[in-house]
């Protein structure tokens, strides 16, 4: 028989940014996959050590595009960690906010966004729709859509704009009613239940092989391990959650995971509006002097929070000057998305391959980075 | 079963969706009725021109290299400001918003503008101003605040000597540890306008950035380049590069004097005296005679030395350095800080002919002789009196020779001078303050107390003097009376009974001109036994003949001079410092400087 090279993506509306996996298909299954990334690689951690410390707050939220807030949030912690930085209390329950809210939108993208490979693209209108309304609160808070900037060595960059804790419990409120419709239209629906009911399976010793955290290793192991529970940041440990875990990891049950942490998401933004200060500070200054000069004492930190993908960190290396010395991104889908791939993508037919990007979580950027 | 007759009706379910409003915007709405972006909104920028500075620290932010600062048609240059002012190039801007939170001038916001569609690449590279990128009065979006701010607008608090200091001469303010100096250094944006704004164009940015970077050596290397008089402009300098800081426009300006002091006061020894001499060479190319060692004297002898010529400085007094020795009082300006700034010249190679009065002991034509040039920097060396009665009374005083005395009391070769218990100072400069406050101490050594009473022309808020030389005066005890204009020394039986003041109107009459009007009811008698004039200074040309001085001369009493201070009809003759621009320091140094680059010019070009 031969054997047939194929390509998916870079453009491709199953592909996940502009990333490429190049398969070598018998019929319509695959034997070799061979992922190829780089097609956004802007070099960030390059260009951070070539940016003030404030300057790179323009760069990172662009190497996870649909989850800004990840980046902001680990860069800010470490800066905060080497310089030793004490957050006003304030500022950790806003942190926390933006955090969730995040989660919320990239969680309704990631549900709808399966109607890309499945051919329901119903969902993934009804997915980004209900998504901008989230983006509609950032707007409103940080100035911006998608790019928001707003978390910031040493606190968040503005306080909260007048009645946005009753906007955000009117978004996430309206999205708690519409999610059952979303279960519906997507996680019940036969088609996409066919494609992905003990499809694309991920065990147990393939999670520790590679290293997979989130969702991920959650769905397959039945490991509590979510960063905000086992390690929390900002005011995690004053809120109550649960981690949904599951230890049959088919496609279908990690999007079923995702769905149920978005019911936890909105009940941590509820205890957020309730507990957190009403007034006071929100940002304690990082450095002394005006911000082309501020500096980092020197040293080494790696910081990391819990993404909708799994673990992602920051390494953050000073020499004390204005200048990052080093920063290397942990980005959490390197380990399905580039060496589960290559080596666990093979067996599967043509098809199912952006179902496999799709409920893995794959997020290019921060692969290539 | 239950699952096929759902299946059958579910169909029906999708109508209620019917109802729902659709949360897409109709095409046609995106141009017609768009959607007004959110009060933070980081849309296109808007500028403000008649606040912008042009300082650039909003391209120095930019993390996309966004920002350039071109220069603008028809802009009239003002001080203060430079001519350039921001263009942005949304081909690379990300929108982040730190220029905003960075703009000293408080001029550049963004506006709710989203939309620009263009097939011209070009209109995507503009330069705001405060109608946006489409020329319509567009909503304000994102501008910054006290959290967003990416600024330090409070200076570094200054160590002073509490009150106990009117008792001694001992300096009064402290200067910065080396902790307190960084942290201040931090605060500059490096954007030079303080160096376009100062006399001598000192590389301000540059010895700051070296302040920042703990690399002293660097800062004097820098300092320099152009000011060899470091230790007393890092104390007494006017600091004209303070009032136009970009810092200074929403917060308090760096303390660029301070910085300086500090570099000179805490550089290594070593490291100073290598990077001071760094650019001295061998003398081989001629003689230059400097007549006055003030600081315009001082800095056209070392830059002249650094050239390659050699230098004899003429001096009347017994030690070098006209009014920095004899002028500013020592709890301002100690005795080191001269001697140190005095020494590298000398160590420079400089010959200092002390106790020498050009037109004396010596003759300038005797000087054009024996020299290839003359550089005339004679300073303002007599006080001008005010002719009201009773002012050619013995116990009349006169500021400059008063604090010359001060100074060699203080450095113990001289007597004290011989001050009374009650004192008044006619003057609202800072020389009056000079002397009023050296008189404080004088009393507080002689007596244990003090009485200083001080009468000006000019209100408390319009004194010629600096404020701190208010607000410390004050301090110290000093009575005021501002707004009083004195009338009369009253003398009764040969001795001064005190000094007839009437308050003050206005100064200048209507069409602008010098003409005080009184209040005629408001008459006081400030009781003293010794009155000091120090309302200002003038020259001496004791060493003009008379056809020099008929010709140069302007009405002023200043020299007429061509740029480098050369004097036209006599080439080998040039001039600096007050008598070229008025008594101010850092105007000594920089014509002292343009002088030796004018006299290097005139020599190479006579070969």
């Amino acid at each position: 028989m031969k054997e047939v090279k194929l390509f998916l993506g870079p453009q491709h509306p199953g592909m996940h940014g502009n990333y490429s996996v190049h398969m070598y298909v018998d019929g319509d299954m695959i034997n070799k996959a061979r992922p190829t990334p780089g097609f956004l690689h802007r070099g960030f951690e390059k260009v951070m050590e070539r940016r003030l410390w404030m300057g790179n707050l323009a760069l990172i939220p662009r190497i996870c595009v649909v989850e800004p807030d990840i980046n902001e949030m680990v860069y800010a912690m470490g800066i905060e960690a080497l310089s030793g930085i004490e957050v006003p209390e304030r500022a950790h329950w806003i942190r926390m906010m933006v955090l969730e809210l995040g989660r919320l939108a990239i969680h309704m993208m990631g549900l709808g966004g399966i109607g890309g490979p499945t051919g329901m693209y119903t969902a993934t209108y009804w997915g980004i729709a209900q998504r901008d309304l989230i983006l509609d609160l950032f707007e409103k808070l940080t100035g911006a859509r998608i790019y928001h900037m707003y978390i910031v060595p040493g606190g968040v960059r503005k306080d909260l704009p007048e009645n946005f804790l009753e906007d955000v419990l009117k978004v996430v409120d309206d999205l708690e009613k519409k999610l059952p419709e979303f279960e519906q239209l997507i996680l019940k629906h036969p088609i996409i239940h066919a494609r992905i009911k003990d499809n694309i399976m991920l065990p147990a010793e393939v999670v520790w092989e590679l290293g997979v955290t989130g969702i991920g290793m959650r769905s397959a192991t039945g490991v509590q391990n979510d960063l905000r529970k086992v390690k929390p940041y900002a005011r995690y440990d004053q809120v109550e959650f649960d981690v949904p875990t599951g230890t049959y990891s088919d496609g279908l049950s990690r999007m079923n995971i995702k769905y149920a942490e978005m019911f936890q998401s909105i009940r941590i933004i509820r205890q957020i509006i309730e507990k957190m200060p009403k007034s006071g500070p929100v940002r304690a200054k990082m450095s002394t002097g005006s911000a082309l000069r501020w500096t980092v004492p020197a040293g080494m930190v790696y910081t990391a929070v819990e993404s909708s993908r799994g673990e992602y960190g920051y390494f953050i290396v000073s020499d004390g000057g204005e200048y990052p010395y080093r920063i290397a991104v942990r980005g959490a889908s390197f380990a399905q998305g580039l060496l589960g791939i290559e080596k666990y993508l093979p067996g599967h037919r043509i098809d199912d391959a952006s179902l496999w990007m799709d409920t893995m979580g794959v997020c290019s950027p921060e692969i290539d980075r | 079963m239950d699952n096929k007759i759902k299946s059958m009706f579910s169909p029906i379910r999708a109508w209620k969706y019917l109802m729902r409003t659709p949360v897409t915007i109709a095409k046609k709405d995106i141009f017609v009725n768009p959607r007004e972006a959110s009060e933070r909104y980081r849309g296109f920028h808007q500028n403000d021109m008649t606040k912008c500075i042009g300082c650039g620290t909003c391209s120095e932010i930019c993390p996309t290299a966004a920002i350039n600062l071109v220069p603008v048609e028809g802009i009239v240059h003002e001080d203060g400001k430079l001519d350039e002012r921001p263009a942005f190039d949304y081909g690379r801007c990300s929108f982040c918003g730190l220029c905003v939170d960075i703009c000293t001038s408080d001029s550049l916001n963004m506006s709710k503008e989203y939309l620009h569609l263009s097939i011209d690449a070009d209109s995507f590279y503009f330069m705001p101003d405060s109608s946006g990128i489409h020329k319509t009065s567009a909503k304000v979006g994102y501008t910054r605040d006290e959290i967003s701010e990416l600024l330090d607008l409070v200076r570094q608090e200054m160590q002073h000597e509490d009150e106990s200091r009117r008792s001694s001469f001992i300096e009064i303010v402290k200067g910065y540890a080396a902790l307190d100096a960084k942290n201040e250094a931090a605060r500059c944006v490096a954007c030079g306008i303080c160096t376009n704004t100062c006399p001598a164009n000192m590389h301000i940015p540059e010895y700051i950035r070296a302040v920042f970077d703990e690399d002293l050596k660097e800062g004097i290397r820098q300092i320099y380049k152009t000011n060899p008089l470091a230790n007393v402009c890092g104390r007494i300098c006017t600091h004209k590069c303070e009032t136009v800081c970009a810092i200074g426009h929403r917060g308090e300006p760096v303390a660029i004097r301070w910085l300086k002091r500090y570099i000179v006061d805490n550089a290594d020894a070593t490291d100073y005296n290598d990077a001071a001499q760094e650019s001295v060479t061998a003398p081989v190319n001629g003689k230059v005679a400097v007549v006055g060692s003030g600081p315009a004297g001082l800095s056209c002898a070392y830059y002249l030395r650094t050239l390659g010529y050699e230098v004899v400085v003429f001096e009347s007094q017994a030690l070098p350095g006209g009014v920095i020795r004899y002028g500013g009082p020592q709890y301002r300006l100690p005795e080191e800080s001269v001697l140190k700034d005095i020494g590298v010249i000398e160590n420079a190679g400089v010959t200092f002919k002390c106790s020498t009065k050009v037109g004396v002991d010596i003759t300038l034509d005797e000087l054009r002789d024996s020299f290839d040039a003359v550089f005339l920097g004679t300073g303002f060396s007599l006080s001008r009196p005010l002719k009201i009665p009773g002012y050619d009374h013995e116990d009349v005083q006169y500021a400059i020779p008063f604090l010359a005395q001060t100074r060699d009391y203080i450095r113990e070769i001289g007597p004290m001078p011989d001050v009374a218990e009650k004192v008044t100072v006619i003057g609202g400069g800072n020389v009056a303050f000079d002397v009023a406050r050296t008189l404080i101490r004088l009393q507080e050594i002689k007596y244990g107390k003090s009485f200083v009473q001080m009468a000006s022309l000019e209100d408390s808020e319009h004194l010629p003097a600096d404020l701190e030389e208010l607000e410390e005066g004050l301090e110290e005890g000093l009575h005021g009376y501002f707004a009083y204009g004195p009338m009369a020394v009253k003398v009764e039986d040969g001795k001064i009974k005190g000094l007839e003041v009437k308050k003050v109107l206005s100064i200048f009459d209507e069409e602008g001109r010098f003409n005080p009007s009184y209040d005629e009811h408001d008459v006081k008698l400030l009781e003293s036994s010794q009155v000091y004039m120090a309302i200002g200074q003038m020259p001496e040309y004791a060493y003009f003949n008379d056809e020099m001085r008929d010709e140069l001369l302007t009405k002023r009493g200043q020299i007429a001079v061509t740029d480098g201070g050369q004097v036209e009809s006599y080439p080998w003759l040039f001039a600096g410092g007050d008598i070229v621009r008025g008594p101010d320091i850092i105007n000594g140094v920089a014509t002292g400087h343009d002088s030796a680059k004018a006299i290097d010019n005139y020599l190479q070009s006579k070969k």
